[in-house]
């Protein structure tokens, strides 16, 4: 009896893992379905039958260059994580290795300005932005984008140094390593796989951001979530289009996530299980 | 050579003196045991020694130079820790050659050095995995193979047995024991263990509160504690300890007696109590007496053959030449 009813148990939960799964992956695989069709069909109604047209990806491509905002996307997701890393790596390290007692208040303080609205800034950063000549340039929209996710970088790259026992750098010491043997040999291979994580992480979060990128932005320093925003209103409603603009975004850096899941899932959920 | 000497060393956090000015001298292959309860300085002690602590007085010699002001890696002493402290992403063998890397020592000196450490340590097999392959046992002896390859002027050891089961302990024990036998290098042991204090050192330092109860061989320190604090510290189980118009008899505030330096009969005998709890060792029988009126309980250590049971009366007998007397200040009458 029992093991036939945690059987029956088990059935139940993988059937409401698959219906939850489904449902948060709904909308992008309706999306790539959608892309798919014509305009006409896409706009005739619910169907999860595409023609499988390639029509709406080759309108897009002629239309509005691709390769321009793809290029963009790439300068400011891999300049953005280098410049975070920069800043990033030597903050968390002192605060891992020589903390103070507010060490904890700085982090909060840090993390708190994640909580507040981005459009809250929005007149003064585009003021400084139009006075300093930074709109639409790929240089302003990288620090930009570099310090919208410092405190999370900062955090995670904290955690993870946080990891590395003390008695590991004394044993170094001990050993006969300098300081500079005890970064090079011992710390920083011990570190690298907390930073490739975080770095995939901001990769993926300054790849994704669509506020700035599309307020900061016109042409010159547009990537791919202005251009996905761009097929949205002024050319009217073409759905199809918007659906193939919104694959060609999101493909690549879905294909980056999926070969690096093993890393992700690690990276965030590290310090909760030892 | 691995001579240690500490004159009026002392180490201040903040405004809190763990170690009051404190002086010790280790001779060349001396096995020497820091022991005490927790918090009483003897880890702050090794890792003054060490120069992973700065001295906030005094002076540290090392063979005669000092070494106060030293980096650690340039004291010639090598350390293994409680949580054995292995760098994660190297090989076994990669993290015993670690130090000789460090040191510049030539490839083929690094190899002949790390089989010979491997074979003494039975690591042969082990070499090319990491550490995280391996038992907490092996663990410790590769952080010990680590430390064999410098050659050090001394071992400092921190607790290093406190994070493995029982059995491992004991073999552990053996091991470091004949490993010193073997180098006769100065080895600098901390534990809070008083087992692995008595059946490892040749001279044990009993640390209480930053300050040094007693200095002496196991066996000085079993037969003649200085005090009450080293007479309750050493020996397993517990002395007797007994205040009251007994001690008053004998001339002392307290006496102390060892549960093996008490007869144990069921017919006659100085005191009469009854037998409450008994642990049968299969060799030795330990029976916690109840009622005598001297103490809560008296611990006697019995032959494994004698047949008492609980709430039986039973007369205890002490040997009055092994008896312990301690002044109301705790220290011992002579």
């Amino acid at each position: 009896m029992a093991r036939a009813s945690s059987r029956r148990s088990r059935i139940g939960y993988t059937i409401a893992a698959w219906v939850v799964a489904l449902t948060l992956f709904f909308p992008i695989l309706y999306t790539i379905i959608t892309s798919l069709k014509t305009e006409q069909e896409a706009i005739s109604g619910f169907s999860l039958i595409p023609s499988f047209t390639l029509s709406s990806f080759e309108a897009v491509q002629t239309q509005n260059n691709y390769w321009r905002p793809f290029t963009n996307s790439v300068i400011l997701a891999v300049g953005s994580t280098i410049l975070a890393l920069i800043v990033a790596i030597p903050a968390a390290w002192a605060m891992a290795f020589s903390p103070t007692k507010h060490t904890k208040n700085i982090l909060m303080w840090m993390l708190s300005t994640k909580m507040m609205p981005a459009v809250a800034v929005l007149v003064p950063i585009y003021l400084i932005f139009l006075r300093t000549g930074l709109m639409d340039t790929r240089i302003g929209l990288t620090v930009m984008l570099m310090l919208i996710n410092l405190p999370i970088v900062v955090w995670m790259l904290y955690t993870y140094f946080r990891e590395i026992p003390g008695e590991i750098l004394e044993a170094a010491r001990m050993d006969g390593a300098s300081l500079k043997d005890e970064i090079l040999y011992v710390l920083t291979p011990m570190a690298i796989p907390g930073i490739a994580s975080t770095m995939l992480l901001n990769v993926i979060l300054a790849w994704n951001e669509a506020f700035w990128t599309i307020q900061l932005t016109t042409t010159n320093a547009a990537p791919l979530s202005a251009f996905i925003a761009s097929f949205s209103s002024p050319q009217g409603l073409f759905w199809a289009k918007l659906s193939a603009a919104s694959v060609m975004a999101i493909a690549p850096i879905l294909i980056m996530g999926w070969f690096s899941q093993k890393q992700l899932v690690r990276g965030l959920t590290f310090g909760a299980v030892k | 050579m691995g001579r240690i000497t500490l004159e009026a060393v002392t180490k201040r956090f903040g405004e809190v003196e763990v170690i009051p000015p404190l002086n010790l001298d280790i001779d060349d292959g001396e096995f020497v045991v820091f022991v005490g309860p927790s918090g009483c300085g003897k880890s702050t002690l090794l890792r003054l020694i060490a120069g992973l602590e700065d001295t906030s007085g005094g002076r540290i010699l090392i063979d005669g130079k000092d070494a106060t002001d030293t980096p650690p890696a340039k004291r010639g002493l090598a350390m293994v820790f409680q949580s054995y402290a292995l760098y994660p992403h190297m090989s076994v063998r990669k993290n015993i050659a670690f130090p000789m890397r460090m040191a510049g020592v030539p490839q083929d000196e690094q190899d002949r050095r790390i089989t010979a450490a491997a074979k003494a340590l039975n690591l042969t097999d082990y070499l090319d995995r990491k550490p995280g392959q391996l038992s907490g046992g092996q663990r410790q002896r590769v952080a010990i193979g680590r430390a064999i390859v410098r050659e050090p002027a001394a071992f400092l050891f921190d607790e290093p047995l406190s994070n493995l089961d029982a059995a491992l302990r004991v073999g552990m024990r053996l091991e470091i024991s004949e490993l010193h036998n073997r180098l006769k290098t100065t080895m600098v042991y901390v534990t809070h263990d008083q087992v692995e204090a008595m059946t490892m050192a040749d001279k044990i330092v009993v640390l209480r509160a930053g300050f040094i109860e007693q200095v002496g061989s196991p066996m000085d320190l079993y037969r003649a504690p200085k005090n009450l604090f080293v007479a309750g510290f050493i020996g397993s189980p517990k002395m007797n300890l007994i205040d009251g118009p007994e001690a008053a008899r004998h001339g002392a505030h307290t006496i102390g007696i060892r549960p093996e330096h008490i007869a144990v009969s069921p017919t006659a005998g100085t005191w009469q109590g009854r037998v409450g709890v008994s642990e049968h060792l299969g060799s030795d029988t330990f029976f916690y007496v109840e009622g005598t009126g001297l103490a809560e309980t008296i611990t006697v250590r019995a032959g494994g053959d004698i047949d008492l049971h609980h709430g039986d009366t039973v007369f205890l007998t002490p040997d009055a030449a092994q008896m312990h007397r301690f002044d109301d200040t705790g220290a011992r009458i002579a």
